[in-house]
């Protein structure tokens, strides 16, 4: 798992409010559908911007940017935040 | 739109109305509303509290095939309540808390020589366990926190004195106003559904005032950083519409407003369907006030000269005193 993929999950387990533990979440799964509210995504997104200190540009405040794992990282590389994978266990 | 207001308000005094600021004049000169001592703010007249009963009357009318149950809920709510419906969070600057003295002998020597010197004593106050209502259906909820409903779910029919904190000179934006609500608590489809139906009605219902009504995909204003993800989200999924006409001015504004909150209040206040889900709840609010301005924008100022199809649908009898009070 990347580095940037577990941070993102920590912070879903903290704001998410998610049905199931993020570490049984699939990088692909819906996170909508996991439970993910409007209001809980927002307080995803601004924990993402304190996290990893950037600034979602209005074109990427859309559900789509928060849907899943694997789209939240991919607007992170697209403001920069570059992927180093690490060990997982 | 012109020929709207000019035709409306011709029969009235012959002046055209140009803007909110000048609409707004003409309540307070005529004496329809009076100024309720800050912006925003109004007292109402007969004539103009007639209008709004009328309409209410013919909203409920709208509704009594499904027999809801009626409930009229205070202009004050519980702090709880105004927390769980998740207002708070989202409009943080609409909300009004109520505040109250609650110090000692000394804190009320220094409030009363506070007041007596015309000096800042709304600070020696502190929050209270209350607020202002934010809107008609949120008191509905709590209300019927851990319950199940039955099969075809619940409907109710709910009225408030709301507030939302924007002052402002436009008469359409008032800070304390009235919601006439038709709620539905039960499954997803069946919320759906309710609220196609409803706004079907609502668009009958104010299109047969002749209104000039448009139905309208909207969003709520929420506030701060994530607004736009909020009201994006709104969009993207239809949860809200507008039925919009003009009401002080040619630009025009909700009178209505429908919203399918999908499960945010049920699960807020542990509400199941008769399934056993997470209930989900629609609402179709109209804006009591916001409604009648627009017949008096569109029809004039006195409602004894509006057309004759109109005073009948709210029973607005040509005998009663035209004579503005």
């Amino acid at each position: 798992m990347s580095d940037v993929a577990a941070t993102i999950r920590s912070i879903l387990d903290a704001h998410g409010r998610l049905s199931t533990p993020s570490q049984r979440i699939k990088d692909s799964d819906d996170l909508f559908q996991r439970g993910l509210s409007s209001h809980a995504s927002v307080n995803v997104m601004l924990a993402i911007e304190d996290a990893f200190d950037v600034e979602f540009p209005d074109e990427l405040l859309t559900r789509a940017t928060f849907q899943s794992v694997e789209s939240i990282r991919i607007a992170l590389e697209s403001l920069g935040v570059a992927s180093t994978n690490v060990e997982s266990d | 739109m012109s020929n709207l207001t000019k035709r409306g308000l011709g029969e009235s005094d012959g002046r055209a109305i140009t803007s909110a600021e000048e609409f707004r004049s003409r309540l307070l000169t005529l004496g329809l509303l009076v100024d309720g001592g800050a912006i925003g703010l109004y007292h109402r007249s007969a004539t103009f509290e007639s209008i709004v009963r009328s309409i209410e009357a013919l909203a409920s009318k709208a509704g009594r095939d499904q027999s809801p149950r009626q409930l009229y809920f205070s202009p004050v709510i519980g702090l709880a309540t105004l927390l769980g419906s998740g207002y708070v969070s989202a409009f943080p600057n609409l909300i009004g808390t109520i505040n109250s003295f609650d110090g000692d002998g000394e804190a009320l020597r220094e409030l009363r020589s506070r007041v007596d010197a015309g000096g800042q004593w709304v600070e020696m106050t502190s929050p209270t366990e209350v607020a202002l209502c934010s809107a008609s259906c949120h008191s509905l909820y709590p209300m019927l926190a851990h319950t199940t409903q039955p099969e075809g779910g619940s409907i109710f029919e709910v009225q408030a004195s709301c507030f939302r904190h924007e002052p402002s000179l436009d008469p359409a934006r008032m800070q304390s106003f009235r919601q006439h609500e038709f709620v539905y608590v039960g499954t997803a489809p069946g919320a759906l559904e309710f609220r196609d139906q409803w706004l079907e009605r609502g668009r009958a219902l104010l299109g047969g005032l002749g209104l000039g009504i448009d139905v309208v995909p909207a969003s709520d204003p929420f506030f701060g950083r994530g607004a736009q993800l909020l009201s994006r989200g709104q969009l993207d999924k239809e949860l809200k519409f507008e039925i919009v006409a003009p009401i002080s001015s040619t630009q025009p504004g909700a009178v209505a407003s429908s919203n399918y909150h999908e499960d945010h209040f049920g699960a807020a206040f542990d509400l199941k369907d008769a399934n056993g889900q997470v209930a989900h709840t629609a609402c179709i609010g109209f804006g009591l006030e916001r409604i009648t301005l627009a017949l008096l924008l569109k029809l004039g100022f006195d409602p004894a000269l509006w057309p004759g199809g109109v005073r009948q649908q709210l029973d607005i009898s040509v005998e009663r005193p035209s004579a503005l009070s």
